[in-house]
């Protein structure tokens, strides 16, 4: 809708294109002021911040390990190819790959089971019960598995007591739980609302034309949930690679992931231009990862 | 001599590329209630949009009650309407809902009420004023949108397609209440709409429009009788179309080389399309049982379809098509069945050789 | 339209989801409540159940440092998530209810990025910056950078009210002679308000949550809850954060049951 402000001038005359057009820059004005304010605060605390990520990425190192601007160089970049860092980062890629791929397992199932339910109340009081643990602070979530696998906690002990487990507290299995209970709500609810909004009569058309109930599953509710299964992998995806706090607790020296790895460099490490270097990459990954994904079906997160 | 409500010329409406409404003429009297009516896409519903101010005008000037407006907002036009999805504010009762026009005005409290409470008595919904739009049935939702313009005294009504999303009974119900409501307030309506029946019925004119463009303007009657182009003719009732070439003034000679009386427009020779509707044509089994001065055709019966209250029948005169015929389904009308060999006879009055 | 009986599984393939179903909740729900339990035990020993006693709590609540870090919280939290929400609101609107304006994509692209992006990478890249620009480290950049993403979250949520928001009901008020600002204030925001309330309840929870930028960003001085208990489960696990843990469960429960509430009132009137 194209208003023209009431300008005296202008009222009481008939229309004309250059008028037209007049009044579509102010209504292109108008949305563009809307924005201005986040898109100024974007830039300048988002965009620029993004740039100069890049821009340390490739600049020489101070002894304090913050960037000295008067020497270019590829140094922080070489140092990728170091094989600890490999080590690591390859160590952090196969876990978000297979926390992703695990709680696709388990979480799709999950949501399908609660969408099948019948009764909309029985649906609604289920999903009410993902919501807690979703909403509740991720911290404390991935801290009660601090508490369960410590030397005296109850896994450990029925671990021993079976003989099935030592302490797993600070090796890559207790990172990986942590992730996996961290992060299996994101996958569940985004796949939880794919399957809630399908039209089943499209199942039951398959049925009625022969289908078998896995037949049609594979064909009519498998894709048409696609849209939900992008959504959940990339918000498991994307936190996983980057995990800070669940290594941090669960984890020990030799569990270092990439998120544990950049925070060092601008503490203990010092080595800026280091971290950015790895941030950079990491970066590039994800928006190609992304990109993928996007390009491959779900337009809205 | 009656006002001219609303004025529209050389209205124009561009969207890129694409000419939505092209070059408009119109003007409707004070009181009237004047139907827009055409196919999907026709530009009927950018028409009224930009009477109403919700589009802004390419081209034109369009006058209300001799005041140009084309470049006004729609706060500032003293026109309401009435659109197609109702948009009543879900959040706010059905009091509320008819009261904001007038709140928006600056309208005093007592008044308001006393206004609100006379619309809703107006469209018959008393005792629902505070009830929420979710709570009512289809039909009472468009009562409310109907007071809720109403309510403001309007200079003229804009209804964009409002019973289209009714079921038919409710539908006929609701045009004559709209027409007794016009009638009764005495304001100029314009109604837009795709259903043809709804226009007739309705409208004291009709203006039908196809692809952006003004095409006939008249009373029903008159565009039914009287069609200007093929366009208006096929998209009126129903109706046979026959290609042939005039033979002189007054006569015409059809494809299949029979000669007909008709009403011509054009030269000799010119190429026509003989249009004619189905109620109009007789059957008889031999041409001298017409009437006398009635055109026959001789033909055979392709096919009978029974309608109930008539009988349709498809008839092969040899021209390519098949022609319709509607025979009322009463006892003094003989019977026919496929394959019979009978006549059509039409009076010269009810064909008209159309040149577009 | 949603599932109908006639669609159904087979009986075993519906027990075997059903027993999954209930073991994923187990897995869900378990660690928190033996959390919970713990924090009532009146044990020093994280694991032991030494019988019921509320000590913890009272220390949780005498320990000065946890208390402020808290106070921190609340102020970041508050402060970030109105101004993220103004924010936010404005952008939803303007990139669904005006269609064309320059720098409209860029813009839109530019909204996701932030929600995209790991904290990890925020964390550094807004430490980098305040560092480029010289602005010292303090409660001000925590609260500059949680605005910084929630801003998009918020946009988020209020875009898809608004894309349900019928733009005839706008047009409508103004037909009935409403100015752009009485329409919206009395049409466009109270329905879109469920959605404004949803994004600023989920930037509540994110700025509450949120450990690795505000550590980064912080500086030397004040510091956040998440923050402060984290430094305490790096140096030695104490019951206290047993404690600490089962208040800030409870507090997200309530969130949860007030953004319920808010989409209860969405759905009235659709």
């Amino acid at each position: 809708m194209t208003l023209l402000e009431d300008r005296p001038d202008h009222d009481s005359e008939a229309a004309n294109p250059e008028l037209e057009r007049k009044a579509e820059r102010a209504e292109s004005w108008r949305g563009f002021f809307h924005a201005l304010p986040s898109f100024a605060y974007l830039i300048f605390f988002f965009l620029l911040p993004l740039i100069i990520v890049l821009v340390v990425s490739f600049s020489g190192r101070k002894a304090t390990g913050s960037p000295s601007f008067d020497n270019w160089t590829l140094d922080a970049y070489r140092k990728l190819l170091d094989t600890t860092v490999l080590r690591i980062a390859w160590r952090s890629l196969t876990m978000a790959t297979l926390n992703t791929v695990i709680c696709l397992a388990i979480g799709y199932p999950f949501a399908y089971w609660i969408a099948t339910r019948s009764k909309q109340s029985t649906r609604n009081f289920l999903l009410v019960l993902v919501l807690i643990p979703f909403w509740s602070n991720f911290l404390v979530r991935t801290y009660a598995w601090r508490v369960l696998l410590d030397s005296d906690g109850p896994i450990t002990r029925i671990g021993e007591a079976t003989g099935l487990w030592g302490k797993l507290l600070f090796t890559q299995p207790a990172v990986f739980l942590g992730l996996l209970y961290g992060y299996l709500p994101f996958m569940v609810l985004p796949l939880y609302a794919a399957l809630e909004r399908m039209d089943w009569s499209l199942v039951e058309a398959g049925r009625d034309l022969y289908a078998t109930g896995w037949g049609a599953f594979r064909r009519i509710t498998l894709p048409l949930s696609r849209p939900g299964v992008i959504a959940g992998s990339i918000l498991v995806f994307i936190p996983s690679l980057g995990a800070y706090v669940t290594p941090a607790i669960l984890g020990g020296a030799k569990t270092t992931l990439l998120g544990d790895y950049i925070v060092t460099q601008f503490t203990s490490a010092r080595n800026w231009p280091f971290g950015s270097a790895v941030s950079v990459v990491i970066l590039t990954v994800m928006l190609i990862a992304t990109l993928v994904y996007f390009r491959t079906g779900a337009r809205t997160l | 001599m009656t006002e001219t409500a609303v004025g529209i010329h050389g209205v124009t409406k561009r969207f890129g590329d694409v000419v939505a409404v092209d070059n408009i003429d119109l003007e409707i009297p004070d009181g009237e209630f004047f139907s827009l009516l055409g196919p999907s896409g026709c530009g009927k519903t950018t028409t009224l949009r930009m009477v109403a101010g919700l589009e802004f005008p390419t081209e034109g000037s369009i006058k209300i009650f001799n005041e140009e407006m084309a470049l006004r907002p729609p706060n500032k036009r003293p026109i309401n309407t009435v659109f197609q999805s109702y948009a009543l504010f879900p959040h706010m009762t059905i009091s509320d809902n008819i009261a904001f026009g007038l709140q928006m005005r600056g309208v005093d409290k007592a008044e308001i009420t006393q206004k609100v409470n006379e619309a809703i008595d107006l469209v018959r919904l008393g005792g629902m004023g505070n009830r929420r739009p979710k709570q009512l049935s289809g039909g009472q939702q468009q009562r409310v949108a109907l007071a809720r313009a109403l309510v403001n005294r309007p200079k003229v009504l804009l209804l964009d397609e409002p019973l289209g999303a009714l079921d038919l009974k409710l539908r006929q119900a609701m045009q004559l209440e709209l027409k007794d409501i016009q009638r009764e307030v005495g304001i100029t309506f314009v109604y837009v709409t795709h259903d043809q029946e709804e226009a007739l019925t309705m409208s004291d004119r009709i203006g039908i429009m196809n692809e952006g463009k003004l095409l006939q303007i008249g009373a029903s009657e008159d565009i039914y009788e009287n069609p200007n182009s093929r366009f208006v003719a096929g998209f009126i009732g129903e109706t046979n179309f026959v290609a042939g070439t005039v033979a002189e003034e007054g006569a015409v000679r059809l494809s299949n080389g029979v000669v007909v009386k008709a009403r011509t427009f054009s030269t000799a020779r010119s190429e026509v399309t003989v249009t004619l509707r189905p109620e109009k044509i007789h059957l008889h089994l031999t041409p001298d049982t017409a009437r006398p001065g009635y055109n026959t055709v001789p033909g055979t019966i392709a096919r009978r379809i029974y309608y109930g209250e008539s009988l349709y029948y498809e008839i092969d005169i040899g021209t390519g098509d098949l022609i319709d015929a509607r025979v009322e389904n009463v006892p003094s009308q003989a019977r026919y069945d496929a394959g019979d060999q009978i006549v059509i006879a039409f009076h010269p009055e009810a064909a008209e050789a159309l040149t577009e | 339209m949603s599932m109908t009986e006639g669609t159904a599984t087979p009986r075993w393939v519906d027990r075997v989801l059903t027993i999954n179903g209930w073991v994923v909740f187990l897995f869900l729900y378990l660690p928190i409540l033996v959390l919970v339990g713990y924090s009532f035990s009146g044990s020093s020993t994280v694991g032991i159940w030494g019988g019921f006693s509320f000590q913890w709590y009272r220390q949780m609540f005498a320990n000065e440092a946890l208390m402020d870090s808290l106070r921190n919280s609340l102020v970041v939290a508050l402060i970030s998530t109105v101004v993220a929400t103004v924010l936010g609101t404005a952008a939803g609107i303007a990139i669904d209810r005006y269609r064309r304006w320059i720098g409209r994509r860029s813009f839109d692209a530019l909204l996701y990025l932030p929600v995209i992006i790991p904290d990890v990478t925020m964390a550094i890249m807004l430490l980098l910056w305040f560092t480029t620009i010289n602005m010292a480290l303090g409660l001000n950049t925590i609260i500059i950078s949680h605005i910084a993403f929630n801003i998009s979250f918020v946009a988020i949520v209020v875009r898809s009210r608004l894309a349900h928001l019928d733009p005839s009901l706008e047009e409508a008020a103004m037909d009935l002679y409403a100015s752009r600002w009485q329409t919206f204030r009395r049409v466009t925001l109270p329905l879109i308000m469920p959605g404004v309330l949803g994004g600023a309840l989920l930037a509540l929870t994110l700025s509450l949550d949120d450990v690795v930028i505000t550590q980064l960003v912080q500086g030397p001085g004040a510091t956040t809850l998440p923050v402060f208990v984290f430094g305490l489960i790096k140096r030695s696990v104490t019951p206290e954060i047993n404690a600490v843990s089962t208040v800030m469960l409870i507090a997200s429960m309530v969130l949860v049951f007030v953004s319920l509430g808010f989409q209860r009132r969405g759905e009235r009137y659709d």
